[in-house]
């Protein structure tokens, strides 16, 4: 099978369904890059500020490859009402902490025009945005922000965590009659995996089981699925046997999995990127809690961010960020 | 109006000292000394330091992610500055912002900005506070071209004269917002025009022209202190880099790139009108170079030496008080 990185499986999706789909659109802030301007590589200049999109405008033109203003109220609402309308537009939001000059449009819009319109609207919606740490990108270029997504009825939200998925995900993302938030972390781009060239969909709401395990379940997703794995190796030299649970979409959330899993292995560790509060792992360590109690050997962990906006200096981004070894301190401390 | 010798000669230090600040991060993020994001302002010089002038410690000035040249120029400490750049204990934030979160707000600094046109509707909640309590300060929002295109800013406009804040709409139109031309984003390509439709008296200048900008800030500002309400400038100038280091700029020609150091650069033309009209001697300018020149170093030096934060500083400075 070949080899291609995350960048270019969530590219390669984006143009399968362009060729399928006449009315599959990307727009936002430099999807192309270069508008207006003479350099002699100016067409596709960016292709998305970490060159997600370069090559669609080539084949599919600047009529379905749209450069935007930085304007995300007008281009999230413009998706919305082109979605609404019968396009399938793939917006792209950059960072996706820019979301929150656009909120409106998502949550009080998109997210619910199927419901208050009594089950006659679609909208079939992808967002695009970069999430996560690591790159010293500081307060406002740095956060994990799926859990404000999940907690919105309406919204769906994809957070691939390696290149195969994103392809997959990707697909189903664009082929989905309802709002797709899909995050991107960008300290995956380069990150390579094995990817058919044909299309395939991942279904929404299908956690992965990423290694099978005995002792521990983790459930972590998007990059902290990979620290999970790493975490788990060194584990699994130590004697303990862990189980490793991505689950690919936070909304839907593959609930069942998660509950069959800790069922075998009376043990729950919860890894993820965003701040612990009202988070994915406050959530899951609820269901487990609820719905499992009586299966569970002893207290849930969870490895989180800590309550905090993301620090700006190495020195504290490093330790703000859930590690491998934060993770494996976290396993020993349920197995005890 | 005519400047001061005095006034000439800071005006030169200052658009000195920050090309050799900028020029010297370009190196230092090279070299992985700066982390992160970072945007230069190399080229827009003039338009910082004729706006930095026009302001005291009283007036508020709320700038974006290409802040280096208006903090300088606003009278941040520049080896704090720096310190922040490469994310040490004792830069102007602690080292928590970085570049796109310099911040100083006891010289009314009220930080760099990560969000595009985030800014505007700040700097006319800063004008609110010094109308309402009765202060004799203006707010100054610098933002892109690119951030013309904002919501936020249109609303931010029409609630500046709506209230009649003291607060000035600076927009440096420096030709791109990332590889997007202005051409293209702009769609009256008349970011002056179109903000001053809100109702308020516009300018546009030559942001090459250090007299010009200043000329056009200093009317804004005494228009803002004397109670005439919000006013808009648009500086015309070029960025000489790209959006960010490292931006490999293919929208440019290199005959444009070439074109802007050579024509469009505010510290080379400002230092050609002085010297044509006898109103400097070179000697003193070529020493401002060799002091700007060791500014920076010492800048360079201190941030090398000084230490990372703490960790324990990673949850610290969350809240003002924690019940
Ligand atoms: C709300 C928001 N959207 C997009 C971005 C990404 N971004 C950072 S700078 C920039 C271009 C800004 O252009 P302009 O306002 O002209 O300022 P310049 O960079 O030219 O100084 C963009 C799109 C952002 N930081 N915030
Ligand atoms: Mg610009």
């Amino acid at each position: 099978m070949p080899t291609k990185s995350y960048r270019e499986a969530i590219n390669e999706a984006i143009d399968h369904e362009m060729a399928r789909d006449e009315n599959v659109i990307v727009i936002g802030e430099d999807v192309s890059g270069g508008a207006g301007c003479e350099g002699p590589d100016a067409e596709d200049a960016y292709g998305g500020v970490l060159g997600v999109t370069k090559g669609l405008v080539g084949k599919y033109g600047r009529r379905r490859v749209i450069d935007t203003p930085i304007t995300e109220s007008a281009i999230m609402g413009t998706a919305a009402g082109a979605a609404l309308t019968g396009l399938r537009p793939v917006a792209e939001m950059m960072f996706v902490d820019f979301l929150g000059v656009c909120f409106d449009m998502i949550y009080n819009q998109a997210a619910k025009f199927r419901y208050m319109f009594g089950g006659t609207a679609r909208t079939p919606l992808v967002v695009r945005a970069m999430i996560g740490g690591g790159f010293r990108a500081a307060a406002q270029h740095s956060q994990t922000l799926h859990p404000m997504f999940t907690m919105v009825p309406g919204l769906k939200v994809v957070m691939p965590s390696n290149p195969y998925d994103a392809k997959g995900l990707m697909i189903q993302a664009i082929r989905d009659d309802d709002p797709v938030i899909f995050l991107e972390h960008k300290a995956m781009y380069d990150m390579t995996g094995e990817v058919p060239d044909e299309p395939y969909i991942i279904p929404f709401g299908e956690a992965a089981v990423t290694r099978d395990g005995d002792d521990v379940t983790i459930v972590a997703f998007s990059m902290m699925a990979k620290r999970a794995a790493k975490a788990a190796d060194v584990l699994a030299k130590e004697g303990i046997s862990v189980e490793v649970i991505d689950p690919r979409t936070t909304s839907p959330l593959d609930v069942d999995t998660i509950l069959e899993s800790v069922e075998k292995t009376g043990r729950l560790v919860v890894v993820d990127e965003s701040p612990p509060r009202c988070s994915m792992a406050a959530d899951i360590a609820a269901l487990v809690a609820e719905h499992a109690f009586h299966d569970l050997k002893g207290p849930i962990a969870t490895v989180t961010a800590p309550h905090t906006p993301v620090p700006f200096s190495p020195s504290l981004e490093d330790i703000y960020m859930p590690s491998v070894d934060k993770i494996i301190t976290a396993v020993k401390k349920v197995m005890k | 109006m005519q400047l001061s010798r005095e006034d000439m000669l800071r005006a030169y230090r200052l658009m000195r000292t920050i090309r050799e600040f900028e020029e010297r991060v370009f190196v230092e993020f090279e070299n992985g000394n700066v982390p992160g994001f970072v945007h230069l302002c190399y080229g827009q010089e003039a338009t910082a330091v004729a706006t930095g002038m026009n302001l005291t410690d009283r007036d508020k000035l709320s700038i974006t992610h290409r802040g280096h040249g208006h903090s300088i120029a606003k009278g941040c400490d520049i080896n704090s500055m720096m310190q922040e750049l490469y994310g040490k204990s004792t830069g102007l934030c602690g080292g928590k912002g970085g570049s796109m979160h310099i911040a100083d707000l006891s010289r009314g600094m009220l930080g760099a900005n990560g969000i595009v046109g985030g800014t505007a509707p700040l700097a006319v909640g800063a004008a609110l506070t010094i109308k309402t309590r009765g202060e004799d300060g203006v707010s100054v929002c610098s933002m892109g071209d690119g951030a013309s295109n904002q919501g936020l800013v249109f609303e931010a406009l029409n609630m500046a004269v709506v209230l009649q804040l003291p607060v000035i709409f600076l927009y440096e139109n420096n030709g791109w917002g990332e590889g997007t031309s202005h051409d293209y984003a702009v769609g009256s390509k008349d970011i002056a025009g179109r903000a001053g439709a809100f109702g308020l008296p516009h300018v546009k200048v030559d942001g090459t022209d250090f007299f010009a900008v200043h000329e056009a800030m200093r009317e804004a500002v005494e228009r803002g202190r004397s109670g005439g309400g919000p006013s808009v400038v648009e500086s015309v100038n070029r960025r000489f880099g790209g959006h960010f280091v490292g931006d490999p700029m293919l929208y440019r020609t290199p005959d444009e790139r070439e074109h802007t150091r050579e024509f469009m650069d505010p510290v080379k033309i400002f230092r050609k009108k002085v010297l044509e009209s006898n109103l400097l001697e070179e000697a003193q300018l070529d020493e401002i170079d060799k002091e700007a020149v060791k500014t920076i170093e010492d800048a360079a030096d201190s941030a090398a030496a000084a230490a990372f934060p703490d960790p324990k500083e990673l949850e610290t400075d969350v809240y003002v008080s924690y019940y």
